[in-house]
């Protein structure tokens, strides 16, 4: 017998005690907790608990971001810069420092560990866990660019990318899509369970929020 | 290579030897207690807390009643995603199959994100025996691996160690391994934080076999999800060619939409956060993005016997959150190490001598390491009773009874005059030995309840009802021992 079916069969056996006729809906889950803790003002929220965990927020409107990406690059000196097919051309700023590197599924680990910034979008933004949640569709990138450089941009189109909370968030994403969700830079607690910021990830969160 | 639990003493024994050890009672306490009072405040956020508790339980109680079925569903949903679905038996098939598909790509080296199954079956010893050396990349992982030692909690397995202890593994250990620490390492956390990046960065940049294991499966989508914090799973998950996961079968959840309950109880419980810093989930193989190959190991290895006993399956709704060893008195005073397995306080006592049948001295020990004061339940985000069922174990220990123990029905016999009974006394002792363990406990149960294990309903009782029952007289451990077994003891 396969282990397959050694491991079914255990299965089986151990739950002697079910009925039959039993469904799994028959097994009630009541699904009375919230849908959302609605916060006042979601964009509000988002930004207070993405700066609570170390991101540093910035705002705008479209005709301002250009500028100030361009600055928050300067800022850090920053000469290669990934940027994903699909982030709109015109978000760029001017700057001749710049390099800006697309990114190609035949670009190695080695390559992207030299890039100093990673620009993206975002498919949504939970304002509860001040989570940003990328789906590797346009503007987003694989999921490997924003691991690799130790400093990454995030755009948020707000309001309309924010939403409350996590059971909010989860009928807005496609589960065959590879995920990632981040809630500020990387960080550990393996050090006397404290909250130490900047492992493996990005040691550099900034997020920017931006209007019409 | 850290060490295994193999030939472990019972439980009093080890937990003897840790009391004495007071740095590390001074490591436990100060982190146990920091990350208790956050839990609280991070629970006490969320005026909902108390329905998403019943309905994770609840959640996970459907998946397992039906496991035959969401475990089909699983792997049809991995395999139409381009996935590869394999099951093992117990640890050393599980071992066999890992290792057999790392050889097949011929890389002699993997690199580890922290996963409690693969410590359970102990796959990095499995692997070097193969030739095959296994990175751990987790920052506690990795300090428990560099200095040649066992882990000690769930979520933080080097919580026995302070700062001052990791900077000292780091210099003279690191090199061994790779790259050496940096000069003029100090103890600051974010600079022996800085140490482990610069250490696995070129593991993980010349890395082509990733090996995970992974906190939720979605049977309806086929899809994993890690949570973690550091970034060293998303490494390990995206950057190597081939992936391999291996996973509890209990670790299932029915549907995506219930991702939304558990990605809310287990940050809170666990590191206290509203989110972890990073989650990935992935389904089956992404062209272009992350590893060409994916590989699910499903592991039994004593599971479907937990699921046999109708009170103690509810061990396996476990998310591994570890709130209950941060409240836990006795794993405060005694340690991670005298669990004697990967699953260390509460949740261990009562996962450990179900995952391995009660019959050795120190699974026999297991369910008397704890003071039934149940602030282990309290905590605990889908509400398993542990008390409960640890006095259910105690029961079948002392008195025998029906169990499975590799999918075959057996009466254990009573231990009574066994060294099994005798290590369990001695477990009791060491409780009552320590009388700030117990009088913490107390406290708690104040709060509580006290228990009455002679009054303990049959299996399949609902021990909650009775449980709240005012005329049942509360009875502490103390008690329960003096009347129990307190004669017996001198022989
Ligand atoms: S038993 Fe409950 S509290 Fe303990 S680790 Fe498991 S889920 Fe967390």
């Amino acid at each position: 017998m396969s282990s397959r079916d050694a491991i079914l069969g255990r299965v089986r056996r151990a739950l002697a005690d079910v009925p039959r006729e039993e469904s799994p809906d028959d097994v009630a889950v009541a699904r009375d907790y919230l849908r959302t803790h609605s916060p006042a003002d979601a964009v509000e929220t988002l930004a207070e608990n993405l700066a609570d965990y170390r991101a540093l927020v910035h705002r705008t409107d479209t005709a301002g971001l250009p500028d100030l990406i361009g600055r928050l690059l300067a800022a850090r000196g920053s000469r290669d810069v990934v940027v994903p097919d699909g982030f709109p051309a015109e978000w760029l700023p001017q700057a001749d420092a710049v390099r800006w590197v697309q990114d190609t599924p035949e670009a190695t680990p080695d390559e992207l560990d030299r890039m100093d910034s990673v620009l993206t979008g975002c498919a949504l933004a939970i304002a509860e866990t001040g989570t940003l949640v990328l789906d590797g569709s346009a503007g987003q990138g694989r999921r490997r660019i924003t691991l690799m450089p130790d400093h990454h941009i995030c755009v948020v189109r707000v309001p309309e990318q924010v939403v409350d909370s996590v059971p909010e968030a989860l009928p807005r994403l496609v589960p065959t899509r590879p995920l990632t969700w981040i809630s500020g830079p990387s960080a550990t607690s393996d050090i006397e369970l404290d909250r130490v910021e900047g492992v493996h990830g990005p040691r550099t969160l900034e997020v920017v929020l931006v209007t019409r | 290579m850290s060490g295994t639990y193999l030939g472990m003493p019972a439980f009093p024994k080890a937990a003897t030897l840790s009391t004495r050890n007071t740095r590390m009672r001074a490591n436990l306490t100060h982190a146990t207690h920091t990350i208790r009072d956050k839990r609280a405040a991070a629970v006490r956020e969320l005026p909902d807390w108390a329905q998403l508790r019943a309905a994770g339980a609840a959640v996970k109680d459907r998946t397992l009643r039906h496991l035959d079925h969401y475990l089909e569903q699983l792997e049809a949903a991995v395999t139409a995603a381009g996935g590869t679905v394999h099951w093992a038996a117990d640890a050393r098939e599980a071992n066999r199959i890992v290792t057999s598909l790392v050889r097949a790509t011929g890389e002699t080296e993997v690199v580890k994100v922290k996963s409690m199954a693969t410590q359970e079956i102990g796959l990095n010893a499995a692997l070097e025996a193969a030739g095959i050396r296994a990175y751990e990349t987790d920052l506690a992982e990795l300090i428990v691996q560099l200095g040649d030692d066992l882990p000690s909690h769930i979520l933080v397995p080097a919580i026995h160690r302070n700062r001052d202890e990791i900077r000292d593994i780091f210099r003279e250990r690191m090199a061994d391994w790779g790259r050496p620490a940096p000069e003029g390492l100090t103890e600051e956390p974010a600079v022996l934080a800085e140490a482990a990046r610069l250490h696995l960065r070129e593991k993980f940049l010349r890395a082509k076999v990733g090996i995970s294991g992974a906190n939720f499966m979605v049977a309806d989508t086929g899809t994993l999800v890690v949570v973690e914090s550091e970034g060293n799973g998303r490494m390990c998950l995206t950057l190597p060619e081939t992936l391999i996961s291996v996973v509890g079968i209990e670790k299932i959840v029915p549907t995506w939409q219930d991702l939304e309950v558990f990605l809310q109880l287990l940050p809170r419980s666990s590191t206290a956060e509203r989110m972890n810093p990073y989650t990935s989930t992935w389904t089956g193989t992404t062209d272009g993005d992350g590893p060409r190959t994916f590989h699910l190991v499903l592991l039994d290895n004593g599971r479907t016997d937990t699921l046999a006993d109708t009170v103690g399956r509810q061990a396996l709704r476990c998310i591994r959150c570890s709130a209950c060893l941060n409240v836990c008195p006795v794993y405060e005073r005694a340690g991670g190490h005298a669990y004697g397995s990967a699953y260390p306080g509460p949740i261990g006592a009562i996962l450990t001598p179900q995952l391995r049948g009660v019959t050795s001295e120190l699974d026999a020990s297991l369910p008397y390491a704890s003071s039934l004061c149940g602030a282990c339940y309290e905590v605990c985000p889908v509400a398993i009773d542990i008390p409960e069922v640890l006095v259910h174990l105690r029961e079948r220990v002392v008195q025998g009874g029906e169990t499975t123990i590799r999918g075959v029905r057996t009466r254990i016999r009573p231990a009574k005059g066994h060294a099994a009974e005798r290590a369990a006394m001695r477990a009791a002792r060491w409780a009552l030995d320590h009388p700030a363990a117990m009088r913490t406990g107390q406290r708690l149960a104040a709060r509580t309840r006290r228990f009455h294990p002679k009054r303990l309903p049959g299996p399949g009782r609902a021990w909650t009802a009775s449980r709240e029952m005012p005329t049942v007289p509360a009875e502490s451990f103390r008690d329960w021992w003096q009347r129990e077994r307190g004669g017996k003891v001198t022989r």
